[in-house]
């Protein structure tokens, strides 16, 4: 690529969202608005090179894609009386792009980028559909990009974006953000998909997987930008809680992989490779969560728990009856087996007479009639743990067995097979 | 990746102690300071005081000697930057040029090192280092 292109790639992952939000305003599908302002970039691939970068790129790309909104619109795909009107509106605003129209401008186009994000996060969309359409209209990322970060072939994902824009295209999904207790519920379903997209580059395990880990980085811009756009306290707060949380579960990335590439757990890693900048911004954003109100919901309370975390200088060090007391008040909110399991963990890890590995492992039994746990090969190998620690090796030797049968990571093998040698070397 | 932006200001090698910025410029940059932070990539920002408030400390066969500002042969001194996380090396000139700088005025755009940037043995040096920042922000 030349170096012209690289800027205009540049100018394009910058500028993108802020432009398909501004043409979606008009032509009120962002399908049909991504496509106008990718031959905006068209446009700028085709003269840039020649005339060179303009004074202001983002000024140009929205002229470029305003006016094919409005060629679009004039060319009879959408006759309606409406849309007539929407035109002249937008040619008598064109007309009157004075400086101070550019300002509110730029205060309409952050409620348009608002409006694109819950439109891509549309409930009526399937999640994997959500997230693709997410990456390409909110983060600017190509089909290529998204492929190769989802490790699925390209058209694969050509495909789930082309049948997302389509579902919302047919369900007539407004573009617009939803009100009263509408957006409280949009905004969870904005903040899952910013956390599954976090996640999804979370688990990528090596250095190979670029893209992947990428994720992470786009999955906290978009946290970012939500809590700039947002203005209600109480959405800004959840929004806190999820970024603190995954600035500080992502502050361990390079302590979660050994040489080899396996997997290191949180109890084994070594605590300086962790990013104490990043730590302290998940931080700041976890004070933020609790200022505005939002400490006891999930992703503050999840924050929390990582936070403990982050400021034990070793496992001892851990405030692990503080951290037992949030898994408690997390699971107030909401069940869920999984914080129910780590809460065990917890109790077996915390000292005082309620606590240490004969109560964790009561706490863990209690759970062993839940389905989503049944299969889980985490319930027997941190079951494995707790009874390790009881002297109970043969028990554990067989739990381990059991948690090996139960998983096809190639990586949580081996660590559970290293494991397994320990607890045989062990006499009872 | 991170990027560090660190403004030149003009002149500001020779600014008197007590020059602060004015206010139109500062609203000017704060403008420019949301637009980084509505699309997500800023992560820390902050401000110079002039060189003239500033030291010196030499180097010399292990002695160090302290000069107090300004500093005469200096043409070019920060006055403040800014830290951005972006996809490329691009974006961040990208970003640099959309701030509102005055005539002559200069940003200087350098890559942060990432952990993940040293070879093993680097690392491995490096660890001491990141202790210091663990230590540092205990007791923030």
């Amino acid at each position: 690529m030349s170096d012209i292109h690289k800027t205009i790639e540049a100018v394009w992952k910058i500028e993108s969202t802020r432009l398909i939000a501004g043409i979606a305003r008009v032509t009120r599908d962002i399908g049909i608005a991504e496509e106008l302002a990718q031959d905006a970039l068209v446009a700028a691939l085709e003269q840039w090179p020649e005339e060179g970068i303009p004074e202001k790129p983002a000024a140009w790309l929205m002229t470029a894609a305003k006016r094919r909104a409005l060629d679009y619109l004039r060319r009879g795909h959408m006759l309606e009386i409406k849309h007539g009107e929407i035109a002249r509106d937008l040619e008598f605003q064109q007309q009157r792009l004075g400086e101070a129209m550019d300002q509110a401008l730029d205060q309409m186009i952050d409620d348009d980028v608002l409006r694109l994000i819950f439109t891509a996060c549309h409930p009526v969309l399937a999640v994997e559909g959500r997230v693709a359409l997410t990456l390409r209209v909110a983060c600017g990322l190509t089909t290529a990009e998204i492929a190769r970060a989802f490790l699925v072939p390209e058209k694969t994902l050509g495909q789930r974006i082309f049948r997302a824009k389509k579902t919302l295209s047919e369900a007539h999904v407004p573009f617009e953000t939803p009100r009263g207790d509408e957006l409280r519920k949009r905004v969870e379903s904005v903040l899952s998909v910013v956390y599954l997209i976090f996640n999804e580059g979370y688990t990528a395990t090596s250095g190979e997987e670029w893209m992947r880990a990428e994720l992470c980085n786009e999955a906290l811009r978009l946290g970012r930008m939500l809590a700039e756009l947002l203005s209600s306290d109480f959405l800004v707060s959840e929004v806190h809680g999820l970024l603190a949380l995954m600035e500080l579960q992502a502050s361990r990335t390079a302590a979660r992989r050994g040489p080899s590439g396996e997997a290191v757990l949180l109890s084994e890693q070594d605590r300086s490779l962790w990013d104490y900048a990043q730590i302290e911004r998940g931080m700041a954003a976890l004070h933020r969560a609790q200022q505005l109100g939002g400490g006891a919901r999930p992703y503050a309370l999840q924050a929390a728990i990582a936070a403990c975390h982050a400021r034990a200088n070793t496992l001892a060090e851990t405030d692990w009856e503080r951290i037992v007391l949030l898994y408690d008040a997390l699971l107030q909110v909401g069940p869920s087996p999984i914080a129910a399991l780590n809460r065990a963990v917890a109790v077996g890890m915390a000292p005082g007479p309620a606590y240490g590995p004969a109560a964790g492992l009561q706490a863990l039994d209690a759970l062993a009639s839940e389905p989503a746990l049944t299969n889980y090969h985490l319930f027997p190998s941190v079951r494995a743990d707790l009874l390790v620690k009881l002297g109970r090796y043969g028990e554990a030797r067989e739990e381990l067995q059991r948690a090996i049968a139960m998983t096809d990571n190639v990586r949580e093998h081996e660590l559970l097979s290293r494991r397994l040698e320990q607890a045989m070397s062990v006499d009872e | 990746m991170r990027f560090m932006m660190m403004v030149i200001p003009k002149g500001y090698e020779a600014a008197a102690p007590d020059t602060v910025p004015d206010a139109k410029a500062v609203a000017k940059m704060m403008e420019y300071n949301r637009s980084l932070q509505k699309a997500g990539v800023l992560l820390a920002l902050d401000g110079l005081l002039p060189p003239s408030t500033g030291a010196r400390v030499a180097y010399t066969d292990g002695k160090a000697t302290v000069t107090d500002g300004p500093f005469a042969e200096a043409k070019e001194v920060i006055g403040g930057y800014w830290i951005i996380q972006v996809r490329s090396r691009e974006e961040a000139i990208e970003w640099a040029r959309r701030a509102p700088m005055s005539n002559h005025e200069m940003i200087e755009v350098r890559q942060i090192f990432e952990m993940g940037d040293f070879p093993a043995d680097v690392q491995e040096a490096a660890e001491g280092f990141n202790d210091l920042k663990n230590a540092a922000a205990d007791k923030a």
